[in-house]
């Protein structure tokens, strides 16, 4: 068997080899402090899973028909949270993808303030900014719809701003030369080349919000995660069955609709 | 858009494009435009004093929050380092049970075509589900507390995590693998041979991804009762305790902040 032999293995510089044990080291640190911290009862959860079983598992693969009319207004409702959302986020992320991006602006101050904007609207979990504009504007689907927006901006503008650093600059600088103003060189020289792939990344998000929107009901924002949270709280899983049905089929139909449209686009 | 820039252009040059395009075009920008004023119609019809109301009351709102209690930090910080030990648990398995399912759902793999289909539906109904509906499933699962959390949360990162492993396993050179199926190297020595050493890097890279996804998701996991910092939010929340709830805002937005600034530099390290 050992006839053959692999070639040698290439040296490694002591700073390397002392890279790689501090690497370890650091994730090992990560570890031991992970398993001594966390306290969860194993045999609790385990007994309670045994016990429970039976009452949810079985039930969520037999969905309650009679609720079909209440789940799908429901469901309706997410999807308009979401197109709503989407399409304000869309609108409201072309400024900041324009901030953002390195070759609109010649002030490094201006683009890194609107890199700086993006990533910290992006650290805002959907929910949290739902749990605010519940407060604020009260428990409906606006404050979903709110919600979704300014959610989605964060991540819409980044990808805004990576399509604006991506276009060929070598067209709008021709159109300087040959005297064109601020205006035309954005109508002409630079939307042409942005504008499938805005709506492009519009409507993935939209695929994503339709997701997002489904849980913002547990807060109070509307749409169907409100039956999900009623649902568990009376451990109706027969209706939660429905709900999840509900949620993979629209999901999965909307999936595959944007992703016809977007490769038609691009 | 796209039709403004049309019209501008027709009166000064014959048109890009042809009328029939125009047409669908136009078309389709009043569909979503209607759509998205329903959409605005409907999800107002319950809320009580409409739009301006609404912007009147953010003033008010704002003052609520505002200060925030910084005070609570010390006190929350125990459930916050459980928030992120949550997610490093779920990242971890869930990356280690990723692996065969991956292999399973790549079509240069996985050879017998029912069952890289079959694993790929699965992948795909599995990636539909919201991690809060998982959480809120498994809750009445197991009971209250972080266990329910961490199985949620690897059941939704591996959704993710094999659909993206497995689109870099199809996109590797497959040469160097058929030669050494060529000079008789059996499944696992291909794989090991010739596959890790060419996804390595990407999916380390795509398990710290995952791990940003999951450090997001568990902030909120305990609002429907899963464990972590979002069930002290909840409480909070509860007791209309608004400069309580800020704190802790504040607190998680920290946090993702510094998790993501590190995960990103190790990525690009990576790759």
């Amino acid at each position: 068997m050992a006839t053959y032999s692999l070639p040698p293995k290439p040296k490694r510089s002591l700073f390397k080899k002392t890279k790689r044990i501090m690497i370890f080291l650091a994730i090992a640190a990560v570890y031991v402090w992970t398993f001594l911290g966390i306290d969860v009862d194993w045999g609790r959860a385990a007994e309670r899973a045994i016990n429970n079983f039976h009452r949810v598992i079985p039930k969520l693969f037999h969905p309650d028909w009679e609720a079909t009319g209440e789940v799908a207004g429901k469901m309706f409702e997410t999807i308009t949270i979401a197109f709503a959302g989407s399409f304000m986020a869309a609108i409201l992320a072309i400024p900041l993808g324009f901030l953002a991006a390195q070759n609109m602006s010649r002030s490094r101050l201006l683009t890194a303030s609107g890199k700086w904007i993006l990533s910290a609207i992006r650290a805002f979990p959907d929910i949290i900014l739902a749990i605010l504009f519940v407060v604020a504007v009260g428990p409906n689907a606006f404050a979903g719809v709110l919600a979704i927006a300014i959610g989605s901006t964060g991540m819409l503008g980044k990808l805004y701003s990576e399509v604006v650093e991506s276009i060929d600059m070598r067209v709008v600088e021709a159109m300087e030369a040959n005297g064109a103003n601020k205006v035309q060189m954005l109508f002409y020289g630079v939307m042409p080349q942005i504008i499938p792939e805005f709506l492009s990344y519009a409507i993935y998000r939209f695929e994503i919000d339709i997701r997002a929107s489904s849980i913002l009901g547990i807060v109070g924002a509307g749409g169907i995660g409100t039956m999900i949270i009623f649902a568990a709280n009376n451990r109706n899983w027969n209706e939660m069955g429905l709900i999840l049905l509900a949620i993979i089929i629209v999901v999965t139909v909307i999936d595959s609709i944007s992703a016809r449209i977007r490769r038609k686009i691009v | 858009m796209n039709n403004q820039t049309n019209s501008t252009s027709s009166q000064m040059t014959p048109p890009l494009y042809p009328a029939k395009t125009k047409a669908q075009v136009t078309l389709i920008f009043f569909i979503v435009i209607g759509f998205y004023l329903f959409s605005m119609v409907w999800t107002q019809r319950q809320m009580v004093g409409g739009f301006t109301d609404a912007l009147g009351n953010m003033g008010v709102v704002i003052n609520k929050f505002f200060p925030p209690n910084l005070s609570v930090i010390p006190a929350v910080w125990d459930p916050m380092a459980q928030t992120i030990q949550m997610a490093i648990i779920a990242t971890t398995v869930a990356a280690i049970l990723t692996v065969p399912l991956a292999l399973l759902s790549a079509q240069n793999i996985a050879t017998f075509k029912p069952i890289y289909i079959t694993t790929r539906t699965f992948l795909n109904i599995l990636r539909t589900i919201p991690d809060l509906v998982l959480a809120v499933v498994f809750v009445g699962l197991f009971g209250i507390g972080l266990f329910p959390g961490i199985i949620a949360l690897i059941i939704f990162s591996l959704g993710i995590l094999a659909k993206l492993i497995s689109e870099t396993i199809e996109s590797v050179d497959m040469n160097p693998l058929e030669a050494m199926r060529a000079s008789g190297g059996n499944v696992f020595q291909v794989i090991y041979y010739g596959l890790v050493p060419q996804v390595l890097p990407q999916f380390a890279s795509f398990v710290l991804y995952v791990f940003e996804i999951n450090i997001r998701a568990s902030v909120v996991l305990g609002l429907v009762g899963a464990g972590g910092i979002g069930l002290v939010l909840d409480q909070q929340l509860g007791f209309y305790n608004y400069p309580n709830v800020m704190a802790i805002i504040i607190l998680i937005f920290i946090v993702v902040l510094i998790i993501e600034y590190i995960s990103n530099k190790l990525r690009e390290a990576l790759i």
